[in-house]
Parts: structure tokens; C-alpha cells; sequence
């Protein structure tokens, strides 16, 4: 019975939980019961990654109706993929956040975090899993609420203000999105992502198809912080609290990229939107643009976080640089991207926010010293730079050698030396923070304070996600195996679509594109 | 003679890169007690020797030991293979890093320098990176441990953590690490992107079918890789690094980390480009003028630097690019002089430098214009000082002769007389800087009214000092008359040849 519904579980678990952890009031009773369920999701979700990889599309109908009709939920190995990196991380910073939310967080809202977090875990599942158009706008719009409540909770006041802004400019990408789909409703009717494909190839070049492809195209823009529509990032992740940050950081704009992917490979086709629309030579550009204008922004920042929040939006530029490549490799590396990103950022974040709770302010001149003062907090913070940086034995060099390795493969040797040259601002603006905290002496103001080790509750999900780090950029199959075939799919989806090839067979870029050839001539 | 026979001889590769790995650990367990961590680090050494020496045992006997550890990407991973090469450069490594511990103790105790198991920890784990790279079986393993060893060397670079430490250990780091990155990763993807493998082969894994342009451009973009290398203009990190404690300019910046940079040059040449195949290459004879610049300029540099460990480190510059040049001449001879370099480099250039930490830990001198008359207080120092500047300059009886005389007929050979003129003239320039040091040390008498601290307490530096120093400068003076087992061991490399 529980079989049957493995699909929705992720959805309907962390929707029906968020209730209960307001109505349980007490902060350790919501705290327990939030991580206990998010720990829950975590094991579906590698049930469902397991039974995609084995068993292939896993389609699920809401309440029995049979799509296109009823609203169907379609796992395969992309999104159980990002699903499972996204429930993992959620597991990982609520353990971390009980003690972490006691500093930045006012104790009246401590329930009201993890109903908020348990919500947002709950929408993000729901775009990942949903096959339906209209459904991944609504779930969107249930992440990106819960999203505004948990960047306004912090103490700090100017985060009332961060959240305003990251409020306008959401809701401003979902209204894009919704108007997309919209456009698309209006010229196909349907919103099941599947149908909406095959009738979009019906009415290729139809000019309502293409104005709803650039609404949503802009809108996910926004939602993922595609440079120069990050604006809103930043000041979000600076004043947000610290777990949320992490979790924001390593989850929320990740699920908005594979939006993106989704949208441009099974709803409207590579061709489509590639080759069509040049919408391939506008993402590597912008990607371009922000891995180097957000890396340098990063490394003049004063604030630890606004400088990790500058380095996201420079990686997401990584991850659109690898899909605006449109090949098995480049999305490959994309999506590797997207799961080990989430292991680095989710580290530092973790690490600045535990230098939050014993120092009480995260400006670089503040990191002074606390090398030796929290060894263990810093030797974490020092071991996800590097792979931010990417050093190898860490995920960082995984996903840079595929993603050069990509543009190698199509002959893009200038954005292959754009992305080293790139990641040589990660060495800048993590080398601030390590010579802070190993290279200077502590302040004399501050050496009557007592800075130690944070507890183990914080230090237990940070070193996770460290070691997680390493192993992941030492054993590779398993991130690899997950990502390469989580792309092929997504080509052969693509493809059977584009060109009614037979289901099964693997295809290279290039080979697509001499399909193509073959096609059109 | 072989204490590891009873081993799979593949597993000794094993064993050469956790030993010191494990010393490392060990000397964090034993940190709070000195003379057990010595203990450490000096019994951690001597495995390693006599763990190197049994692979050399192995070489010669023909056998080939491969491991292949962990498959990073799918059809390429960490593996280790053994060529003739690389157990030169870890013979001498390892050999070095015996006495240099024994320096080390003498130094940092009279020296009384801080955080000693961080340091001595530190310099075991970039031996370990060391022996990776020597054993390195294609140009990712290479390209990890290169890393690692850069990493590991910063927190020694550092070491002292004041101001001159930090912004030294920045210039270091910055401008290793971005070559790395930048020219090297970009290079060996580009290699992996055109021939689809990394492996070190004999005779080199190009081939007719590759375009001679892109391989022109990755054969510049491997050498300014190779930051480690020093090819002006990034050169820069290695005069930064001085700031380090004497040990480690001695043990890392003139021999292990710089060597691991020619080294590796050598080996791409060798085994990537094939000695052949760089003969085809329109960049070859640019990249081989730069580095002849280099000898040329960074001697120069040298002689108007007054701290002596400055112009050390400018004469190691100039050094590194004699191995530069002697790979890219592309001719039999060369390379095997460039081989034979590494190793006679090495003990001269360390003789060098033990010397410069003796005269510091003994006088508290870094300046060559106050050690005037010093030669007397300390003449075994300043012996010895006199023997390493000799085999520095390639004059014989000394062991820096022989690989300047391969240079110079591999030049020949392949007709390049500017390079034959230029490592006459750098000889000259050599002179003109190493000899005034041990000339005025001993007769010159310090200007009155200067003298110093305590002159008439001045004396020799402590023994382990001493013992080192006369090893290595014994060293320079043995490899002059007993050099047969290297160049036996030089000609093992595919292609390379001294006859």
C-alpha cells in the first residue's frame, strides 16, 4: 500500500507534518518531530532514486485521475536525484538549527521555523516530483512563502527588509511563470508537462508558445538568481538566520535550475528553445557575466555570509553554463554541480553560522584567531572553501573537470579558461577568512570572552557534510552514475519527443545534433 | 640488502606515500614530547630511504610496478607507476629529507622557534606529496599530489605568522595555486579532451594526428603550469617563500617542491610530449629562450641582493631553469643532463642553504655584507659553504660538474649555441655571487665599531647542524667521483640517453 504511494510521500509527509509542528508548541517537541520527519523523507527519497535508477519513469496519478487530466507526479532519476541531495541537506540543517535558531531566532518562533521549514521542504519536494505545469507554479509558490517567513525571522531587523525584497522580486518571477503557463494553457490545453510537449511541437514556431517560454524562462531566472536578476540573494542570505541560509543556499535555488532544465528539455525541446530561440548563447553569457562579476563581489565583501551568498550566485552561473552547453556532458555536470554545491555551500554556511552563536557577528575581522579558539568549526569552514575552490580529492574538482571537460568536448576552449580563471576568485575570498581565522591573533577585546567549540549537535551535521565533501569527491560513481543517467534521460525524453527516436537509446550531443541535421534536411 | 622482499613489490608505492603520512600523525600524537617526535621523524625517514632504495632495487632489475588506487572519473583515476625518473627524484628526496631532519632539530631548537609539531608535521605530509609525485602514474595524480604539496608547504611558508610571513605565504599561495588551476588544469583537460587518455607514456602519448598548433599552445600552458618550476615571469613565489624557517627553504625550496616542479616538466616532456615529438613544436625553442632568460636575469637578480637567503633563492631560480632548458632542448643528452641536474642541484643547492641557517641560528646574520671575518668563527660553515657554491657553479671536483657538461653538449649537439653561451656566462655569474660570500667570510675582518652581538661568543652552530652540512657538502664532492649508479639510472628512462 505505502509502495503504491512511494511517489507522493516526499509531497504529503513534510505537508501534513508542518501543522503538527505548530500545534506540538514546545520548541524540542517541533524540533524533534520536524527532523524526524524531514529524516523520513530523506530515506523515501532514496528509496525513490533507488527504484528510478532501477525501474526507470515512476508515474504516479493524485487522487486516481489519470493524467492529463488529473495532476500526475513523474519521478525519474533527475529529480529523485536533486530530490534526494535537497531531503538530505533539510535533515542535516534542522539538527543543526535547534541549538543555532536559539541565538537567532526569537524562542516564540522557534515552532513557527520548523512549521515554515517543513512547508518549504514540502513545496520543493513537490516541484521536483510534480509532472504538472500548473502544480510545480503552486508548489513553487508554497516554498517561496515559507521561504519569506524563514529569511524574516531572524533577530537581526534588517532581514524584515532583506525579506521584503526577496518577497517583491519572488513574487514578481512566480507572477512570470504563472503568466508562461498561462500562455501555454491558453494555446494547448493542457498543463501536464508530458502532453503540454508533444501539443508545444505542434505549434513550434506559434508566437504565444515563444512569449510563454521567455515569461517562464525570466521568471525561473529569478527564482534561481541568474545574474543580473540575483538581486534580491544577497541581502537574503546575509540577514537571514544562519540555518536558514544553508539550507536556502544549498536547496531552494537548486530546485529553481532544475526547473530550468526541466522546462527547456521535456517541456519545449532543446531544439526549440537552443537552436530556435538562441536562448543557449544568452544563458552562457549570463552565466559567464556572473561567475566573474559575483565571484569578484564576493571577494570585496566585510560579511562571511554576504560573501558565501555572492559565491552562490556565482556557482549557479556554473551550473546554467553547463546546460547552456546542450550536451549529455555539460547538463551532466550541471546536475553533478547542483548536488555537490549543496554539499560545499550547506558546510560553510553551517560553519558561519556556528562562529554566529559563539562570536555573535560574522564580519571577516571578526574571524580573527578563531582558528585555534574553534578548530573544528574552522577546519570545516577551511575544508568546503577548498572545494568551493576546487582542490581536488574534494566534489569542487569533480564538477569543475566535467564541466571543463564539456566545453572541451564541443571545442569551447575560451569558456573553459572562463571557468579557471573563474574559480581563481574562490581562492581569494576563502584565502580572506582562512588567514583571519589561522594567521591573526585574536583581539584583546575579545580574549576575555569565552569563544570554545560549539556543540556537538552543530558540529555533527557540519563534519557530515565535510566528510561527505571528501568521500563524494573521491568515490564518484555514485554522483556520477545518479547525474549521467539523470541526463541521458533527460536527452533521450527530449529526444523521442523532438524526433520520435525509441526509447532506450543513448545519445551523445553530437549525435543529436546529426539527428537534427538528418531531420531538417 | 632488500628489508621489503617480503612484500608485493607494487605495495612498496603504498607504503612510500603513507609512511610519511603516518609519521605525520605520529608526530601529532608525540608533539608534547620533542625528543620522541624527533625520534619520529628521523625513524619515519629512514624507512623511507630504505623503502625508496628497494624500488630503485626493482628498477633496476626491470620489474614494473603499477597500482592503480581508485577510479576517479569513469577510465581514469589515481594510479602510480614506477619509471626510472621519478625514483631519481625520490632517491634524492628521500635521502635529503634524512639529513635535513637532522638539521631541522638542531635549527629549530637553536632557534627556538614556535609551533615545531605543526611544523614538523607539515613538512612529513608534503614528503608524502612528493613521493606521489614521483610515482605518479598519469597527469591527474600528478596534478592531486602537486596540489597537495603546495597546500601542505603553505602552513610552513607561514610559519612564523607575522606580517612578512602572511603576505609571503599570499604570493605563494596565489600564484601556485592560480598557475595550477588556470594553465595546468586547463592543460592536462585539454590533453585528456584531445588524446582521451592522462597516462605517462614512453615515446609520449601525441601522435602525427594531433594538431601541432593546439599542442604548441599546451606545451606553454604545462610549463607556466608548472608554477613550482619558477619560469620567469612566475617566479615570484619562490624569493616569498623564503620567509619560511631555514629547513624548509633548504629541504622544500631548494630541492622538493621546486624539483617536483622541473620534474614534473621533465616527465611531461618525457612521457606526454615524447622528446621527439617536442622537436615539431613552434613554441619549443620560445619556452626554451625564456627559460635561458631566465638563468640569465634571475643570476643578475641575484647578485644585488644582500639577504642571503634572497640570493639563494634567485640562484635556485636560475638553477630550475638550467632543468627547463635541458628538457626542452629536446635532444638525449639534454634531457639526461636536466636528470642528472635535479640530483646535483640538489645536494649543492642544500649545502647552500644549511649553511645560510647555520650562520642565522649561530650569528643571527642574514645580510652577506655583515658576515665579513664571520669565516673565522666559523669555519666548517663556511667550508662547506665554499664546496656547495663550487658544485653550484659546475666546477670540478664537485658534483654539479657533470650535469652542466651533458647541458652543454646536449646544446651542442642540437646546435643551439646561444645555449651553450648562456650557461658559460650564467657559470660566470654563479661566481660572481656565491664566491664573495665565503671570500669575505674568511678574509675580511668585520669593520670596527660594527661588531656585532656577542662576537666573542660567536661560534659553530649546534652538531646536528654541523653533521648535516657535512654531509651534504660531502655528498657534493662524492657524486663528483661515484655518479655511475644515477646515470646507469638515467639511462633506464626511455629516450634519454648520456651517450
Amino acid at each position: 500500500m505505502l509502495e503504491q504511494h512511494l511517489a507522493a510521500l516526499p509531497i504529503i509527509l513534510p505537508l501534513i507534518a508542518a501543522p503538527i509542528a505548530l500545534i506540538l508548541g514546545r520548541s524540542v517537541l517541533s524540533w524533534g518531530f520536524a527532523t524526524l520527519v524531514s529524516g523520513l523523507a530523506f530515506l523515501l527519497s532514496w528509496q525513490l532514486l533507488s527504484a528510478a535508477l532501477s525501474e526507470g519513469v515512476i508515474s504516479y496519478a493524485v487522487g486516481g485521475w489519470a493524467p492529463p487530466w488529473g495532476i500526475e507526479l513523474r519521478v525519474d532519476a533527475a529529480n529523485a536525484f536533486v530530490l534526494l541531495a535537497v531531503t538530505a541537506i533539510s535533515t542535516l540543517v534542522l539538527v543543526y538549527s535547534k541549538h543555532s535558531i536559539e541565538k537567532e531566532v526569537k524562542a516564540t518562533n522557534h515552532t513557527l521555523f520548523y512549521t515554515a521549514h517543513l512547508l518549504c521542504l514540502a513545496g520543493l519536494s513537490g516541484i521536483l516530483i510534480t509532472g504538472d505545469a500548473f502544480n510545480l507554479f503552486v508548489f513553487l509558490e508554497i516554498s517561496s512563502l515559507a521561504t519569506y517567513t524563514l529569511v524574516s525571522l531572524a533577530s537581526d531587523r534588517r532581514c524584515l527588509t532583506a525579506a521584503f525584497r526577496y518577497l517583491v522580486m519572488g513574487t514578481i518571477g512566480a507572477t512570470f511563470i504563472l503568466i508562461g503557463v498561462g500562455l501555454l494553457y491558453m494555446k494547448t490545453g493542457t498543463l501536464n508537462m508530458l502532453d503540454l510537449a508533444e501539443r508545444i511541437d505542434l505549434y513550434d514556431s506559434s508566437r504565444t508558445i515563444n512569449t510563454g517560454l521567455a515569461f517562464i524562462m525570466v521568471g525561473v531566472s529569478i527564482k534561481l538568481a541568474l545574474f543580473p536578476l540575483h538581486m534580491w540573494l544577497p541581502p537574503a542570505y546575509t540577514h537571514a538566520p544562519s540555518a536558514v541560509s544553508a539550507f536556502l543556499a544549498s536547496t531552494a535555488t537548486k530546485v529553481a535550475v532544475y526547473v530550468m532544465i526541466r522546462f527547456i528539455f521535456t517541456v519545449f525541446g532543446i531544439d526549440h528553445v537552443f537552436v530556435d530561440m538562441g536562448m543557449g548563447i544568452i544563458l552562457m553569457v549570463l552565466a559567464v557575466v556572473a561567475i566573474f562579476k559575483c565571484s569578484y563581489m564576493a571577494t570585496v565583501q566585510s560579511n562571511v555570509k554576504t560573501v558565501l551568498a555572492y559565491s552562490s550566485v556565482a556557482q549557479i552561473g556554473y551550473m546554467i553554463l553547463g546546460l547552456s552547453l546542450v550536451s549529455v556532458s555539460g547538463l551532466m555536470a550541471s546536475m553533478i554541480h547542483i548536488f555537490n554545491h549543496a554539499l560545499m555551500k550547506g558546510a560553510l554556511f553551517m560553519a558561519v553560522g556556528a562562529v554566529f552563536y559563539r562570536v555573535g557577528s560574522v564580519e571577516i575581522k571578526d574571524f580573527a584567531g578563531l582558528g585555534r579558539k574553534m578548530p573544528l568549526t574552522m577546519a570545516a569552514f577551511t575544508i568546503a572553501g577548498l572545494s568551493i575552490i576546487g582542490v581536488p580529492l574534494t566534489v569542487g574538482f569533480v564538477s569543475k573537470w566535467y564541466l571543463v571537460s564539456a566545453a572541451l568536448e564541443q571545442d569551447q576552449w575560451l569558456v573553459a579558461a572562463f571557468v579557471l580563471v573563474g574559480s581563481l576568485f574562490a581562492v581569494m575570498y576563502i584565502g580572506r577568512v582562512i588567514e583571519a581565522a589561522y594567521f591573526q591573533k585574536l583581539p584583546e577585546s575579545r580574549s576575555s570572552e569565552d569563544i570554545k567549540e560549539v556543540s556537538w549537535l552543530m558540529l555533527v551535521p557540519m563534519w557530515v557534510l565535510v566528510i561527505a565533501n571528501i568521500y563524494f569527491g573521491i568515490d564518484t560513481s555514485l554522483t556520477t552514475e545518479a547525474a549521467n543517467s539523470a541526463s541521458e534521460w533527460l536527452f533521450q525524453t527530449n529526444n523521442m519527443l523532438e524526433n520520435k527516436v525509441m526509447e532506450g537509446e543513448v545519445l551523445e550531443g553530437h549525435a543529436i545534433e546529426e539527428k537534427a541535421q538528418e531531420v531538417s534536411s | 640488502m632488500n628489508l621489503w622482499q617480503a612484500l608485493e613489490p607494487a605495495q612498496l608505492i603504498t607504503l612510500s606515500i603513507c609512511v610519511p603520512f603516518v609519521g605525520a600523525l605520529l608526530v601529532i600524537v608525540t608533539g608534547k614530547i620533542p625528543n620522541l617526535r624527533e625520534a619520529v621523524t628521523l625513524i619515519t625517514a629512514a624507512i623511507l630511504f630504505s623503502i625508496v632504495l628497494a624500488i630503485t632495487d626493482y628498477t633496476f632489475l626491470g620489474t614494473t610496478l603499477e597500482l592503480d588506487v581508485i577510479e576517479l572519473f569513469p577510465g581514469l583515476g589515481i594510479s602510480f607507476n614506477v619509471e626510472p625518473l621519478g625514483v631519481l627524484f625520490a632517491l634524492v628526496a628521500s635521502f635529503l629529507w634524512i639529513v635535513t631532519s637532522i638539521y631541522a632539530i638542531g635549527y629549530m631548537r637553536g632557534h627556538n622557534e614556535i609551533n615545531q609539531t605543526r611544523f614538523f608535521c607539515c613538512f612529513a605530509l608534503s614528503i608524502s606529496s612528493v613521493m606521489g609525485i614521483c610515482f605518479s602514474g598519469n597527469l591527474l595524480t600528478l596534478f592531486i599530489f602537486y596540489e597537495v604539496l603546495t597546500l601542505s608547504t603553505y602552513p610552513l611558508v607561514t610559519h612564523a605568522g607575522n606580517d612578512a610571513a602572511k603576505q609571503g605565504g599570499r604570493v605563494y599561495l596565489g600564484i601556485l595555486l592560480s598557475t595550477s588551476i588556470v594553465f595546468l588544469l586547463f592543460a592536462i583537460l585539454g590533453t585528456y579532451a584531445l588524446t582521451g587518455t592522462l597516462d605517462f607514456r614512453a615515446g609520449g602519448i601525441f601522435d602525427d594526428s594531433h594538431n601541432k598548433v593546439v599542442l604548441s599552445v599546451l606545451l606553454v600552458l604545462f610549463c607556466y603550469g608548472v608554477g613550482k618550476a619558477a619560469i620567469m615571469p612566475f617566479h615570484r613565489w619562490l624569493p616569498a617563500a623564503m620567509v619560511a624557517p631555514t629547513p624548509v627553504s633548504a629541504l622544500l625550496h631548494a630541492v622538493a617542491v621546486v624539483k617536483a616542479g622541473v620534474f614534473s616538466i621533465l616527465k611531461i616532456v618525457i612521457y606526454i610530449f615524447g622528446i621527439e615529438g617536442l622537436k615539431d613544436l613552434a613554441t619549443t625553442d620560445i619556452m626554451l629562450y625564456i627559460g635561458a632568460a631566465t638563468i640569465v636575469l634571475s643570476s643578475c637578480i641575484a647578485m644585488s641582493k644582500d639577504n642571503l637567503k634572497a640570493r639563494l633563492a634567485y640562484s635556485t631560480v636560475s638553477q630550475l631553469s638550467y632543468i627547463v632548458v635541458g628538457a626542452l632542448l629536446a635532444s638525449s643528452i639534454a634531457s639526461a643532463g636536466a636528470a642528472l641536474h635535479i640530483a646535483t642541484h640538489a645536494v649543492g643547492k642544500i649545502t647552500l642553504f644549511f649553511c645560510a641557517g647555520a650562520i642565522m641560528v649561530a650569528s643571527h646574520k642574514k645580510n652577506i655584507s655583515d658576515m665579513a671575518g664571520l669565516g673565522r668563527k666559523m669555519p666548517i660553515t663556511f667550508a662547506a659553504f665554499t664546496v656547495g657554491a663550487i658544485s653550484i657553479i659546475g666546477l670540478p671536483p664537485m658534483a654539479g660538474t657533470w650535469s652542466k657538461w651533458y647541458l652543454a653538449i646536449g646544446a651542442l649537439e642540437t646546435d643551439k649555441f646561444i645555449i651553450v653561451a648562456v650557461l658559460m656566462v650564467s657559470s660566470l655569474l654563479n661566481i660572481a655571487y656565491l664566491l664573495p660570500i665565503p671570500i669575505k667570510a674568511f678574509f675580511s675582518k668585520p669593520a670596527e665599531g660594527a661588531k656585532p652581538w656577542r662576537w666573542s661568543q660567536t661560534k659553530e652552530a649546534p652538531l646536528p647542524i654541523l653533521i648535516a652540512l657535512i654531509v651534504t657538502s660531502g655528498c657534493c664532492l662524492a657524486m663528483f667521483f661515484y655518479l655511475q649508479p644515477l646515470v646507469d639510472l638515467i639511462n633506464l628512462i626511455p629516450g634519454v640517453s648520456t651517450k
